[in-house]
């Protein structure tokens, strides 16, 4: 297999059970929350920390294979690594930083078509301490691909810039790791980021690798209601099955009937989960009755209307039973149009090739 | 002016400044990198003469290298000569003494260097060697230097032990703080003053230096 393979046990001090493969020339995103272990297994990749147990191949190569007492070192994997603060060298220039994990013989030549594709020209005599956040991470940047590595890994790395500055750079880091064909592993907690960025996510909690796939597909189609809260699945409910039919279910939810789309497994008598992504859930015309209203109709009532850039997230609370809460994304101008205001009485349809079911 | 007893001293600073620079140095690195049980006892101990009468660590280092304790012999046997009342014995004793003023600011400078900054640097293809060389120690830089140079001035400075484990001999063990105190004794105040304010003039040039070095100064 061309690429990175991971695979890693351990009990203590810190829990890991994680395993994933990531192709050459794909960024893989490893998400979670704080200490589910997103860095540790960085760490373990670079051969910074060893794992109790574990094997890590690279192009088929061992660098780790606890069982064989096989540990490459740190300096025999070739890697470029982009740390969380960075951890330019304060005392060297920003010539200096990069030269310093150039290999070859020109390497004058390498840093300055180095400086060029991370926009850094003219800032070669500088020293970290006169450089922003944006400028040290791009510092960072040349200097972990400096040597040419077999593998890029990326530890938060627009975690200490400034909103308008990471959205620049995110820009910046797309177009150039599309340049480089090794395998990219980016650690974030921010799933907007992995979105944007990453061909694969995993999704890590508490050491343990839970789902791998594309991001679209892990956000939309999360495997259990664990990696759905993970991923920040906002319409996250539980229902009982009523009915199986040959295509669909029935199922209760909150003394609604819904009908969905019918899995393998699904038994009269499971309690499953659903969720429903808020862009999904069509809202019906007062005035036009919209085909969907037979389809999956819940009567609800406005709790309260957020408007951010544009997009209004409407929070919805069943009229029959208050303290389940829907959200829904709608246009500032649908919410104009259609007059909506807290306190006021819709039916929305949450229609059914929508709607993703999971197990616990 | 006593110029023989200033050479003595300045002698005896600058080989415990050599020997400590080797020393506080692997200990200093070793303390701040290393987690180990038993790292707070060993942290007590290097830091122990700042809090310990130089009286005290002087009869311990009689009571087990003088002349009637076994190493005493067996270093005695070795060289043809005593460790006591010797100028090595005044060397060895200054770098037990000194070792806690030179060891803590390099303890500092080591600790408040990053290790994902090590980690870089392994990152980057430079061994543990080249990463010392490289990256620490000139992170480091101005934590050793202001380690030697204040250990410099408290061996400059010492008095308790020197006296007890070198004496007062003259071009040998007689240092400029044994000397001051010897003019004393002997009624001779010209002279002991004539010193005192050479002593204050060159610790206050020190310890200048010593600011100099800590300040961090604008790249």
């Amino acid at each position: 297999m061309k690429g990175l393979s991971v695979l890693v046990r351990q009990t203590t001090p810190i829990p890991l059970k994680a395993e994933f493969i990531c192709n050459v020339g794909e960024l893989l995103a490893i998400v979670g929350p704080s200490g589910s272990g997103k860095s540790t297994l960085l760490r373990c990749i670079a051969g910074l920390y060893t794992p109790e147990k574990g094997s890590i191949y690279f192009n088929n190569q061992p660098w780790l294979e606890t069982e064989n007492k096989i540990n490459r070192r740190v300096q025999q994997r070739n890697i470029g690594f982009v740390f969380q603060d960075y951890a330019l060298f304060e005392h060297k220039t920003v010539l200096e930083n990069i030269q310093l994990a150039t290999k070859g013989t020109d390497k004058k030549q390498c840093v300055k078509s180095l400086l060029q594709q991370v926009n850094l020209e003219g800032l070669e005599a500088r020293y970290p301490s006169q450089l922003s956040g944006g400028q040290k991470q791009r510092v960072a940047i040349a200097r972990a691909l400096a040597g040419n590595p077999s593998i890029l890994l990326l530890d938060e790395p627009f975690s200490s810039v400034d909103a308008v500055t990471r959205r620049k750079l995110r820009l910046e880091m797309l177009s150039l790791v599309k340049q480089l064909n090794i395998p990219i592993i980016l650690v974030t907690h921010d799933l907007n980021e992995a979105s944007f960025l990453a061909d694969s996510m995993v999704v890590l909690h508490k050491g343990e690798t839970l789902q791998q796939g594309i991001p679209e597909q892990v956000l939309r189609h999360p495997k259990n209601s664990m990696v759905a809260r993970l991923v920040d699945v906002r319409n996250l409910m539980t229902a009982e099955v009523l009915q199986v039919e040959k295509k669909h279910v029935i199922v209760n939810w909150q003394g609604n009937l819904l009908e969905l789309v019918k899995t393998k497994r699904m038994n009269q008598g499971d309690v499953i989960h659903w969720c429903i992504r808020p862009m999904d859930i069509l809202l019906h015309s007062r005035l036009r009755p919209s085909k969907g209203e037979r389809e999956n109709a819940v009567s609800v009532r406005i709790q309260a209307l957020f408007s951010i850039g544009g997009l209004v997230t409407i929070v919805l609370e069943l009229i029959n039973a208050q303290n389940i809460l829907l959200q829904i994304d709608l246009s500032q101008h649908v919410v104009e149009r259609n007059r909506l205001q807290v306190g006021e009485t819709l039916s929305v349809s949450l229609v059914k090739k929508a709607i993703h079911t999971m197990y616990q | 002016m006593d110029w023989g007893a200033f050479k003595i001293s300045i002698l005896l600073s600058s080989c415990t400044v050599a020997l400590l620079a080797v020393l506080a140095l692997m200990i200093a690195r070793f303390l701040a990198w290393r987690h180990f049980w038993g790292k707070s006892v060993v942290e007590a101990m290097v830091a122990l003469p700042l809090v310990l009468p130089p009286t005290v660590l002087g009869y311990f280092f009689l009571r087990f290298l003088g002349r009637q304790s076994e190493l005493g012999k067996l270093y005695e046997q070795i060289f043809s000569q005593p460790l006591v009342f010797s100028f090595s014995g005044l060397v060895l004793v200054s770098v037990i003494y000194s070792l806690p003023f030179a060891t803590q600011p390099m303890l500092r400078a080591f600790e408040a260097i990053p290790v994902s900054v090590r980690e870089a640097a392994w990152c980057c293809g430079l061994t543990p060697w080249q990463t010392f060389w490289k990256i620490e120690l000139p992170l480091a830089k101005r934590g050793i230097l202001s380690g030697l140079v204040l250990s410099f001035a408290h061996t400059m400075g010492e008095f308790g032990v020197v006296l007890m484990v070198g004496g007062n001999i003259p071009d040998e063990t007689q240092t400029m703080a044994i000397a001051i105190f010897d003019k004393v004794q002997s009624f001779d105040e010209s002279a002991a003053e004539t010193m005192s304010l050479f002593m204050l003039m060159f610790a206050l040039c020190l310890m200048g230096l010593v600011n100099f070095l800590v300040q961090k100064r604008p790249q």
